[in-house]
């Protein structure tokens, strides 16, 4: 344990669990104006959609996709994990609520990506 | 900087988008099978008020939602306050309903390829 | 112990951190540590305790990074090697050295309603609480607060947002609200549903991790954030 001014030790469940969310979140919506500009081209620029839409066949872009629906998957989980944690009366569980959206967001992500290669 | 009717309009549109963004994720497991192709995904969602309902009603909450989770981010991590904080809420908010309903629309209905 | 000089940091205001050699003795506290070196090695070191058993809430500092109660921390269960870095509770303003000004602390506590809502005079007979009720064991629950500030120290969301009423503060509300003798229902509800209330929590735990009296704040936290969600379909507020 170093300790670095200023700084809390921050190594427990439900703090990860946070800051995993907030990343998620964050992420999906820098990436959200990207994806609903490409979705638009099908009405201005249909050739250069099907050029878009090949390129998800590449590794790297497939990589990408895989941590998108990762994201989305684990952002998902984790926000009803949130919601039960505030909303029902449960409170011992959360750490536990907390690994297993991890888990079954890993699963959904693994199944997606098991399809796609 | 979020009171209660900022969280429960966060709460609000987490709970609509929930169902939705499992379909979203079943339909993307489904129809990436065989690779994607323009003329594949308009097949499907072309002339569909489902999928305009479906996808039109997701434009609408991730708007709100993003909006406000960006909110909080920029206010916590940045250190956006005050009215400054409020404009680009409902920039942020704005810009994604736009550009969500004109994704949807092209999809959907729009004159554009295949129609 | 196996050695007999600790060395340790300590982290003042003006950003030029202390060091010291202090020696090591049997069943040692972080504060034992501090005042041997106010009183053997620097007098001009400030920081602040009283009752040094757990009960007055003053002597919160960080230690090695993490907000600790220093009279109640032995010093082996903390120290790295021989070594400990000893700085100001984080979140408040430092007055000098160790000592912080709580007053942000205990302003919140009052913003949030922390204050009794009684209706009752002296000559009314005295209201009987059911023990067993579940709003007591609720306020039960959250009643042994001593002000300390770790959970606010702990908390990220205050660090962020300096609006943000705090663990401490929306706790003490949520044990009022379920205190059968306070009557401020409404004026709770209203005060931690406001721009620094309870929603800004984000559920990162640390207040609960912190607590050195294993309370629960982001439970009870939870909990405003319930009763007041039932409220807005209620009151439309």
């Amino acid at each position: 344990m170093k300790a670095a001014s200023g700084i809390t030790s921050r190594a427990h469940p439900l703090w990860l669990a946070y800051i995993l969310h907030r990343l998620s979140g964050l992420a999906l919506a820098l990436f959200l104006p990207l994806h609903l500009w490409v979705l638009a081209l099908a009405m201005t620029d249909p050739e250069r959609l099907d050029g878009f839409l090949n390129l998800t066949e590449a590794g790297a872009v497939k990589l990408a996709e895989f941590g998108l629906v990762f994201l989305l998957a684990v952002h998902m989980f984790g926000g009803l994990r949130l919601m039960a944690m505030e909303w029902l009366p449960w409170s011992t569980s959360q750490k536990t609520l907390a690994a297993s959206a991890a888990a079954i967001s890993f699963l959904i992500s693994l199944l997606f990506f098991l399809k796609a290669i | 900087m979020l009171n209660l009717r900022l969280y429960m309009l966060q709460r609000i549109t987490a709970i609509l988008m929930a169902p939705l963004v499992l379909g979203h994720l079943a339909v993307m497991i489904y129809a990436i099978q065989g690779g994607l192709s323009a003329a594949e995904v308009l097949s499907r969602t072309q002339g569909s008020f489902l999928w305009l309902l479906f996808y039109g009603t997701f434009a609408v909450a991730v708007a709100i939602h993003g909006a406000i989770g960006l909110r909080a981010i920029v206010h916590e991590w940045g250190g956006l306050k005050g009215v400054a904080l409020d404009v680009f809420m409902w920039v942020v908010g704005f810009s994604l309903f736009t550009l969500g309903a004109r994704a949807v629309w092209a999809v959907t209905f729009a004159k554009g390829l295949g129609a | 112990m196996t050695n007999d000089v600790l060395k340790v940091t300590i982290e003042r205001s003006a950003d030029v951190p202390d060091v010291f050699e202090v020696p090591a003795f049997e069943s040692q506290t972080v504060l034992d540590v501090v005042s041997w070196i106010q009183q053997n090695a620097d007098p001009t070191l400030s920081y602040r305790f009283a009752c040094r058993v757990g009960m007055c809430g003053s002597c919160a500092m960080m230690v090695n990074g993490v907000p600790r109660w220093t009279c109640r921390t032995h010093i082996n269960k903390v120290l790295d090697g021989n070594e400990i870095t000893i700085g100001p509770l984080r979140n408040l303003p430092v007055i000098k050295d160790l000592a912080v000004d709580m007053d942000p602390f205990f302003d919140k506590w009052v913003s949030a309603e922390g204050v009794h809502h009684g209706t009752l005079t002296r000559v009314d007979p005295i209201a009987p609480v059911d023990e067993d009720s579940a709003a007591r064991v609720e306020a039960n629950a959250g009643i042994e607060c001593i002000n300390c500030s770790v959970c606010y120290a702990a908390c990220d969301t205050v660090t962020g947002n300096p609006e943000y009423l705090g663990p401490a503060a929306l706790q003490r509300a949520w044990t009022l609200l379920n205190d059968a003798k306070d009557e401020g229902r409404v004026a709770i509800l209203d005060a931690v549903s406001g721009s620094g209330g309870c929603h800004n929590c984000h559920s990162m735990g640390s207040c609960t991790a912190y607590c050195p009296n294993d309370l629960d704040p982001m439970s009870a936290i939870a909990g405003l954030k319930r009763e007041t969600a039932k409220s807005f379909f209620k009151r439309g507020r």
